[in-house]
């Protein structure tokens, strides 16, 4: 299963899900967050594949 | 999702504009936004020299970066906060700016300019680092953002003044203008909300201060640097967690998610409302500034700027 990493969160997703759908069953915005493959953007439409790790960035900076 | 100039695949979903780019467009899209803003605003012209105010966060170092690809002679200013946080915070930040002028690949302007990045140490030019400052002085009780902000301020205008620059531009987002409209809005502050925009003028003492990334989204300014690989801090200031200011980001995300374009709308309605007189009964005129007696920088009273009162009351 796909597995998808956030700051010292890790949850996983079924196959072929999603990557907007996996941010929102992290419970995320996917407004406030990027997803990224072996350091590379992709896009909310991507199809995840089994055993694939994403890992999301967080967009908002404050202070 | 195909990219709408090359058919490839699109790493980046701009709902608010209706745009999928690939990296590559995406990468040049971006710059072409900032320069649109740079001449709607009448931001500076090639002829400036600009100084880029750099926390080695993906904002300032993206917007140096842009700034460069798209032929503005401008140079980096880092000042060193002496923030700690348990993991070397302001060190840290300080290594991301370096890093990234050293390995700036290619700039367009020939030689023999080069970009520069100034840094100044607060701990070592004052002797005391701003955490230190802040639990002494009534001013930072309890969080010391608002003693950063008034040194900060302060040293930038100075070293920018003192070196020549005529402009200063800060790495400030659509989200974080939006945040501010938003929370001026809140409770009703005209005063800031009359001075709000992308430009503050030049003054006496002053050097013009810029927002070039004003129009472009939180979203986008980290999906750039990611594609172009610059390396930022990650780790956000430790004194900026629970900030309002992220709270307010936060409530405008979902506003965003559920109505795309919410924040865009919100904050350019706004410049225009302002351009069309909203708030000019609230305009305050250019107060007659002295010279402080202590630094010289410009100040509204006579005697001591508030830069120099806050360390003399904590001497």
């Amino acid at each position: 299963m796909p597995r998808i990493i956030y700051r010292d969160r890790e949850w996983q997703v079924p196959a072929n899900i999603t990557v907007q759908d996996a941010i929102k069953k992290g419970g995320l915005n996917p407004e406030i967050v990027l997803a990224t493959r072996d350091g590379k953007l992709i896009a909310e439409d991507v199809h995840l594949q089994a055993d694939e790790v994403i890992k999301l960035v967080a967009v908002i900076s404050g202070g | 999702m195909k990219c709408r100039k090359c058919g490839q695949v699109a790493v980046m979903n701009m709902r608010q504009h209706k745009l999928a780019l690939c990296a590559e467009h995406f990468a040049e899209w971006v710059p072409a936004q900032v320069e649109k803003t740079i001449h709607t605003y009448k931001m500076f012209t090639p002829a400036d020299r600009v100084l880029v105010a750099v926390s080695g966060g993906k904002d300032s170092l993206g917007l140096w970066d842009i700034l460069l690809a798209l032929g503005y002679r401008a140079d980096g200013l880092y000042l060193g906060l002496g923030i700690d946080g348990g993991f070397g915070y302001s060190d840290e930040s300080q290594r991301k700016c370096e890093e990234f002028i050293n390995h700036f690949p290619d700039s367009p302007i020939p030689e023999p300019w080069l970009p520069t990045l100034h840094t100044l140490s607060i701990p070592e030019t004052y002797g005391e680092a701003i955490p230190a400052v802040a639990q002494r002085v009534q001013r930072g009780r309890g969080k010391p953002c608002s003693v950063c902000g008034l040194i900060k301020r302060h040293e930038m205008n100075r070293i920018a003044y003192e070196l020549g620059y005529s402009v200063l531009a800060t790495g400030h987002n659509l989200d974080d203008e939006a945040a501010v409209l938003f929370g001026n809005t809140l409770t009703w502050q005209v005063g800031y909300l009359a001075r709000q925009g992308p430009v503050l003028p030049a003054g006496d003492g002053f050097a013009r201060k810029v927002k070039p990334l004003c129009r472009i989204y939180e979203r986008e300014m980290t999906a750039y640097c990611l594609v172009r690989g610059i390396d930022y801090i990650y780790e956000e200031c430790p004194y900026a967690l629970g900030a309002t200011s992220i709270a307010h980001k936060e409530l405008l995300a979902e506003l965003e998610r559920k109505s795309p374009g919410a924040k865009q709308n919100f904050y350019l309605s706004f410049l225009k409302a302002k351009e069309g007189g909203l708030l000019n009964d609230h305009q305050v005129p250019p107060a007659t500034m002295h010279a402080c007696q202590r630094c010289g920088q410009p100040t509204t009273a006579p005697g001591l700027c508030a830069f120099c009162r806050l360390w003399i009351s904590c001497t």
